[in-house]
């Protein structure tokens, strides 16, 4: 109203006199403006006003994910072995794209593609997106600097694995958002990953970031996680067990160093094996870490928990005398064999022989609950718990179903199955005072307790008929290691196939440790399937053993027990001790 | 009544000049603050490519095909191998 007479005061300085009605329509006309106007301007203002901040907040306001970066899977000498570093995939809409030549030709030399080349991807090109490359960060900017319209660029993680196929089935692989998929890439994904953070920043015309607007999100970093395995020993174990899979043409195999004292996985190979850094498909067969998710039957290398049992329950002790002659047993319709017809054996050389008909005889001694007992507590028949994703917990069946037959088969090591690392874990039960060491794929503080299994006499007795096997009169001299005692005990298994066991189809195994005098590492190797004429444990798997052993006790300084001369191999005239199947 | 508001009309002005002023610096220092990330991060992911390849030129597998090939090294024999230190070391030593 003011605003109007006062626009009429200003029309009034000079004297012209105009006719009244035409002053009530001007000045009403002018009213019904300015109404109008503060109508529509208390509509946007009171009563749209979120709406439209929005829309004004979506020119000028934007949310920007900032993608947090994966952490590092180290060895435990915190060498990496898993890393992910940037890099920036290039696409563009084909036909929105108009860079003008010097833009093409500096876009064709970024790319290192021939203009021609590039010329010809664009104009094949029949999607609306085309993704060009990946490159990485620093020629992504140049390339954005390009200011090509129509070309984008988008933050990718590539995941690198500087031992390639030497640590594949530990560590797993990531997809293609550098998500855990496999191995400890999935098992620890969270501790890795990290969370993406936010920003509310102001852009403005030209898209440049001008201001931030607002709290948004710091992203929480991917931490780095250590792992228990030494890349060196994992690397030793992994190339001897490699050798000795392609030596026997077997089929697969897989070989584990375990720590003694704290319980960790210093090594864990498995073949054959993969390459993660090539993406394309993993063949399923060779992507499996065998030597967790893969059960076996032990054979004889479950001997010495027979041993272990019956002594612990008083019934021998390791002079007792058991008659194996004629070298087979009948229980019911199935007979036990052994190779040769030892006669009497005491219980040290039913090891130290591996006799079948020995362990038996000592097996049928003890109710089934008994040697139930004593495997279910040396860690047969439960996972390892090594958090590792599809680790199996292999086959113990309830006593109460066991048969005679079925108990002495037990004995050594038949209608019952393992994983790689729960046998070496079973194995430490002799190679501590009886305890039963919790096992771990990730670095530990340091020694760890165990669960106490087998008395420290029992441990130390088992402990020294496995040193009789691996020295000439044993299943396993080539097992003997230069400048250390060992202790150990082979297997050789007919593999199960179908519902019965395979004629001329074996696994091969060895588990033993050392050094006797205070052991350090439990070392478990097992071939599958070798087809090259040898499949003995103590022929194929030994020498595995020795070499690991060997290297791996140098590498962890740990001083010789015995002279440097020790290794006597029995001479080529005596025939080899062979265990029966 | 007319110099107060004149008074309060300069404050009106010097304060508002100031605020663009301010905010004129916050948006430059943010910008530069916005560099200086870039480059944050720039370095960042420079370590992590220098550790892939620091990680890939210290494999195992590399250090021993040099030892062995370029440098000829090799495990000793046990006959040159004196073990000093422990019991077992004197039935050790070579004869």
């Amino acid at each position: 109203m003011s605003a109007a007479a006062g626009m009429g005061g200003g029309v009034q300085l000079k004297p012209v006199k105009l006719a009244g009605w035409r002053v009530i329509v001007l000045t009403l006309a002018l009213v019904l403006l300015f109404g109008g106007l503060a109508a529509r301007a208390l509509y946007l203002q009171g009563f749209n006003t979120g709406f439209l901040q929005q829309k004004g907040n979506s020119f000028s306001k934007k949310e920007l994910a900032v993608p947090a970066h994966r952490g590092r899977i180290t060895d435990r000498n915190g060498e990496a072995l898993a890393q992910s570093t940037p890099l920036f995939q290039v696409f563009v809409t084909p036909h929105g794209m108009q860079p003008s030549a010097t833009q093409f030709t500096a876009l064709a030399a970024l790319l290192d593609m021939k203009e021609s080349a590039l010329r010809r991807t664009l104009d094949d090109a029949d999607g609306e997106f085309l993704t060009l490359k990946r490159v990485p960060p620093a020629v992504a900017e140049k390339i954005v600097a390009l200011r090509i319209t129509g070309l984008e660029t988008q933050r990718h993680y590539r995941r690198h694995y500087p031992d390639a196929e030497v640590t594949s089935h530990v560590l797993g692989i990531t997809n293609y958002e550098d998500a855990g998929q496999e191995g400890m890439e999935l098992a620890q994904n969270t501790w890795l990953a990290g969370k993406p953070g936010m920003r509310r920043v102001i852009v403005d015309n030209k898209r440049n970031i001008i201001d931030e607007a607002g709290a948004g999100r710091a992203p929480q970093e991917g931490r780095d996680l250590a792992l228990s395995i030494d890349r060196k020993l994992q690397h030793l174990a992994f190339r001897e067990l490699k050798a000795a899979v392609e030596q026997h043409k077997a089929k697969a195999g897989g070989a584990v160093v375990l720590d003694v004292r704290t319980g960790e996985i210093l090594a864990l190979a498995n073949y054959p094996t993969y390459d993660p850094n090539q993406r394309e498909v993993v063949p399923k067969d060779k992507a499996r870490n065998r030597a967790l998710t893969d059960t076996f039957e032990p054979g004889s290398t479950l001997k010495p928990f027979t041993v272990a049992a019956a002594m612990e329950a008083g019934k021998v002790t390791p002079e007792t005398v058991f008659q194996t002659a004629p070298g087979a047993m009948t229980i019911g319709s199935a007979t036990i064999h052994d190779a040769h017809a030892y006669g009497a054996l005491t219980v040290e050389q039913v090891i130290q022989k591996s006799s079948n008909v020995g362990a038996a005889k000592m097996a049928l001694m003890l109710p089934p609950e008994t040697m139930w007992q004593m495997l279910s507590r040396a860690g047969f028949g439960s996972a390892p718990k090594t958090g590792f994703p599809g680790e199996v917990s292999g086959r113990l069946r309830p006593y109460k179903s066991w048969r005679p037959i079925e108990q002495a088969t037990m004995a050594y090591g038949h209608g019952i199955s393992v994983n790689l690392v729960q046998l070496a874990r079973a194995y430490t039960i002799f190679a501590t005072d009886g305890q039963l060491k919790p096992v771990s794929l990730l670095k530990t503080g340091g020694d760890v307790a165990g669960q106490p299994v087998i008395r420290e006499a029992t441990a130390l007795a088992v402990r020294r008929m496995m040193e009789k096997a691996v020295l000439p009169g044993g299943t396993a001299p080539k097992a003997q290691v230069r400048g250390y005692r060992v202790a150990g005990k082979t297997g050789t298994a007919h593999k199960l196939e179908g519902r019965g066991y395979a004629a001329h189809h074996y696994v091969s195994s060895f588990v033993g440790l050392a050094p006797v005098t205070n052991p350090r590492i439990v070392v478990a190797v097992m071939i599958d399937d070798p087809s090259g004429g040898e499949y003995y444990g103590g022929s194929v798997a030994a020498p595995v053993f020795s070499r690991i052993t060997e290297t791996t006790l140098r590498a962890l300084n740990v001083p010789n027990d015995a002279p440097l001369d020790n290794v006597i191999l029995p001479s080529p005239e005596v025939p080899p001790v062979e265990e029966e199947v | 009544m007319v110099r107060l508001n004149l008074l309060l009309l300069v404050l009106i002005v010097v304060s508002a000049l100031a605020l663009i002023t301010s905010q004129h610096q916050s948006r430059k220092l943010y910008s530069e603050l916005q560099v200086e990330q870039a480059a944050a991060k720039r370095f960042e992911e420079e370590i992590a490519r220098l550790q892939v390849e620091q990680s890939s030129w210290s494999t195992p597998s590399r250090i021993e095909k040099v030892a062995r090939e370029r440098l000829a090294m090799r495990i000793p024999e046990a006959s040159r191998i004196r073990v000093l230190g422990t019991e077992a070391s004197v039935a050790g030593a070579p004869k």
